[in-house]
């Protein structure tokens, strides 16, 4: 569709009505503003729902609203014996979208595929550079390290050659930063000077084409026409972007938005009641918890961390800290996500048990330092006053508490230190579904000095992540990854918090929304009754 | 005027240079690194630290990183942001004119209601209206901007519908912005129903920002008015017969004004504070809420630049209410 069409579409859009309720475009009220439009520049969930959810496709696919991946670009994919190549088949007659500066010759093929990863990886690329690329996420999912090539067999083979066997390569072709970017825009905007727009004025496959950006005002995108899967319900999307939460709310109550995006814990309740709202709720792809330092005297004794673990009322911090929005942890993984331990049987609250259990340790006059973060994330909205309540706690089993905080770069650089005095609150978000990508980057014994903050290294438990990564299905792997969450629960490195409950609060009239647990926002499916 | 227009300008430099070097310090002055902020709890090797330091130019000593800062703000380069890449410089004019457009709207909304009412206040001096109308001073003055603005949204938008919540203008109407000003552009985009939309958008963020101007410019026209009142040649006029709306507006008013308008020129700095809690919560895409997200992300770039193009705005400003007291009062251009 050339800039003269859209801007027809757009103009018949508004002059369909002048509520933002029209049956054909879905307003999205949004919490904040992208950075940019090429997924694989950057890290946060906020650009990821405006760029690579509706622009982009992927060659695997997450099935909305699980941790399952399922064909995207690549029509099927096949893992060699010994797990060290992946040949993905990729689909045929897929249509990049167009804008008014460039309109594609050709169908996808493997080139865009190679482009979208080889710019990421290969310093002598001519985009490793362009948008000050750091490519972040690549870094984070050791993909320099995995990926040893990727070659084109014919134009819809693809091979990726790895450096060693690796489970979640499926899995982490469905992340973001994976998008496929089309090569034939990138080669034009390059010649034409200004290589930039592939950042700003984006080109893919995806349900919908981006049409303009009013930075931190509104984004607006049409539906796909040429899409090769099934086809957007609304003819235009719409992010109001609000970052006040309180506002969105109001928005949504005025018909000014149709669905908004992280409501206040305190309104949820009032939002449930009222008659005009739908909210939908699930719990979040994260885990809050404190996590002692398992190489510093007494805390190395499992007995000791337990004996703590038992005075915590978590409770008490779902419903202060939480205000309701969250749900205690048992588990280091979230419930969504596949090989969740159900059989764990959570340390029960009892601080008279917990007082009994350090004595028996020898245990006494115990002194402890919390360290409470700075900022707010959805795993914990407010650390002070979680560290505040462990520390009232802790009090009643005989242990004194000193919270300490730092400047939220310096809190986690200190916290990696090995001989780290106290233990930290903090927490994850999932990238992937993998529980690879907690049990192993959380809690093996490669990320001690790193993002291991109980630098605990169990051998048993490394070796059981480790098997479970390299083997090729999901039915092997479960098994190890619940062995791994046994071996966990009695070792006690962390006391488990909690999980966030993620809230999607939207007008009656939509329809088809589906809460997706690893965060993004998702509306190809979604559609709007008059 | 030349004269004291230039020996004006030539203060102008040692006070960009001191503002250069204190924006570029401020930033550096805060604990927190931009690329440990930017890894979060992912965390980062030390090897891809180091080679992102690079990149950015953050492993350079301090005053080599000061220089070509210097030299790229004299160049007309403030570099890019490292969060969304884009030259400072483009976010800033994209920004700009919401911010500009909303402040002269308050500040045009503080003295149209402003100036009035602390004349009428002077005037009636100790009766029931000066004693109500300074009550609200007061209480303007002092309400802190984001419940007010939240009451506004609950009462105007949620409860009566007669206001929108938040934005610049409906979303169903789309057309280029040229201008960035909406009342201008809605006006060149010929669709029917923009400009009104883009109106009825800038009321409540006009009253919530206007609010405290509003009460200054009150309370400050009052008292001024009051000093004037009681000098020798409003006594001569009024002993000539002179009739008060003549003497209140013409000899009273052009006299009081003088501390108003620099009460008026300071205001500026205090709209843009305001600027930044009116437009996040009006979803105002102004540069208010870009410098507060820029400051917690650590973007070095943005910060630095962006404070001293707010900084020159305001200098620029005050320039000119310097200007303005030349043009009403020639005594003081001739000092």
């Amino acid at each position: 569709m050339s800039f003269k069409h859209k801007l027809a579409t757009a103009i018949t859009l508004a002059t369909l009505g002048a509520s933002a309720a029209s049956a054909q475009s879905l307003v999205y009220c949004s919490e904040g503003s992208p950075e940019g439009f090429d997924p694989a520049l950057y890290t946060s969930g906020t650009t990821f729902d405006a760029s690579s959810h509706p622009i982009y496709n992927r060659l695997a696919e997450f099935k909305v609203g699980t941790t399952e991946t399922q064909p995207g670009l690549a029509e099927s994919w096949d893992v060699s014996e010994d797990g060290m190549t992946v040949t993905f088949k990729l689909r045929q007659g897929v249509k990049f979208h167009s804008n008014d500066q460039f309109t594609p010759t050709r169908d996808f093929n493997a080139d865009d595929v190679i482009f979208s990863f080889d710019r990421q990886g290969n310093t002598e690329n001519a985009y490793n550079q362009v948008s000050g690329g750091t490519w972040e996420y690549y870094s984070s999912m050791s993909m320099p390290d995995l990926i040893k090539s990727i070659e084109k067999v014919d134009d819809y083979t693809v091979v990726f050659s790895l450096t060693r066997p690796e489970a979640p390569i499926i899995a982490n072709m469905a992340m973001d930063f994976a998008s496929i970017v089309s090569k034939e825009y990138a080669d034009a905007m390059m010649e034409a000077g200004t290589p930039e727009m592939v950042n700003q004025a984006p080109i893919g496959t995806g349900p919908f084409t981006f049409q303009a950006y009013q930075k931190d005002a509104v984004i607006r995108y049409l539906r796909n026409e040429d899409y090769w899967g099934d086809k957007a319900k609304v003819e235009a999307l719409i992010f109001a972007i609000t970052p006040d939460a309180s506002v969105r709310y109001q928005k949504v109550q005025a018909g000014e938005c149709h669905v908004m995006a992280y409501p206040n814990p305190a309104d949820v309740q009032a939002m449930k009641d009222a008659e005009d709202i739908t909210v939908m709720e699930q719990e979040g792809l994260n885990v809050g918890y404190l996590a002692y330092n398992t190489k510093v005297a007494p805390y190395d004794n499992a007995n000791v961390r337990k004996a703590l673990n038992m005075a915590i009322d978590k409770q008490g911090i779902i419903d202060v800290v939480f205000q309701g929005s969250g749900e205690i942890a048992k588990n280091p993984i979230p419930p969504t996500m596949w090989s969740y331990r159900e059989g764990t049987v959570d340390d029960k609250h009892d601080p008279e048990a917990a007082k009994a259990m350090l004595e028996a340790e020898g245990v006494s006059d115990l002194k402890l330092k919390i360290w409470a973060m700075p900022v707010q994330r959805p795993y914990n909205p407010n650390a002070r006053r979680m560290a505040e309540l462990m520390q009232e706690d802790f009090s009643k089993i005989g242990v004194e508490v000193e919270i300490v905080s730092y400047e939220w770069g310096e809190y986690l650089e200190r916290s990696k230190a090995e001989d780290r005095d106290g233990a930290v609150l903090l927490g994850w978000t999932g990238d992937n579904g993998d529980p690879d990508n907690f049990l192993a980057v959380l809690l093996g014994c490669d990320a001690v000095g790193g993002s291991n903050r109980a630098q605990w290294c169990n051998e048993e438990f490394d070796e059981l992540t480790k098997k479970a990564k390299v083997l090729p299905t999901q039915a092997e792997r479960a098994p190890l990854y619940e062995q791994a969450q046994a071996i966990f629960k009695d070792q006690a490195p962390w006391a488990t918090i909690a999980h966030s409950v993620v809230y999607m609060t939207m007008r009656p009239e939509v329809e088809g929304y589906v809460v997706h647990p690893l965060g993004g926002h998702i509306f190809n499916q979604v559609g709007i009754t008059q | 005027m030349l004269n004291y227009v230039l020996s004006r300008l030539l203060t102008f430099i040692p006070t960009f240079l001191g503002v250069t070097l204190i924006s570029f310090a401020f930033i550096r002055v805060l604990p927190g690194d931009p690329i440990m902020v930017m890894a979060g709890e992912r965390g980062m090797s030390d090897e891809r630290y180091a080679e992102l330091s690079a990149q950015l130019g953050y492993d350079r000593p301090m005053y080599a990183q000061f220089w070509e800062y210097l030299t790229g703000v004299l160049q007309g380069d403030l570099g890019n942001s490292f969060v969304t890449k884009r030259p400072v410089w483009d976010e800033f004019f994209s920004l700009f004119p919401a911010t500009l457009e909303l402040s002269l709207c308050a500040m045009i909304f503080a003295m149209a209601l402003g100036l009035p009412a602390g004349v009428i206040a002077a005037v009636n001096r100790g009766k029931f209206f000066d004693r109500a109308l300074m009550s609200t001073a007061l209480v303007g003055y002092s309400m802190p901007i984001f419940w007010w603005a939240l009451l506004l949204i609950i009462v105007f938008s949620g409860n009566l519908g007669w206001t929108p919540v938040s934005g610049r203008i409906d979303l169903l109407y789309y057309f280029p912005d040229p201008t960035g000003f909406m009342l201008i552009d809605s006006i060149a985009s010929g669709q029917k129903g923009a400009l009104v939309s883009a109106l009825r958008h800038l009321l409540l963020p006009t009253i919530v920002l206007g609010t405290i101007p509003l009460a200054v410019i009150a309370r400050q026209t009052r008292s001024a008015m009051l000093e004037v009142l009681g000098e020798d040649y409003i006594r001569t006029a009024r002993a000539k017969g002179m009739s008060p709306g003549r003497i209140n507006g013409i000899h009273a008013l052009r006299n009081a004004l003088i501390p108003v308008i620099t009460v008026i020129g300071l205001s500026v700095g205090t709209l843009l504070a305001g600027a930044i809690l009116t437009e996040t919560i009006f979803s105002w895409p102004g540069i208010g809420k870009w410098m507060v997200d820029s400051i917690f992300r650590r973007d070095y770039p943005v910060v630095q630049g962006g404070l001293l193009l707010i900084a020159v705005m305001v200098m620029v400003v005050n320039l000119t209410v310097d200007m303005l007291y030349g043009i009403i009062n020639p005594k003081i251009r001739k000092r």
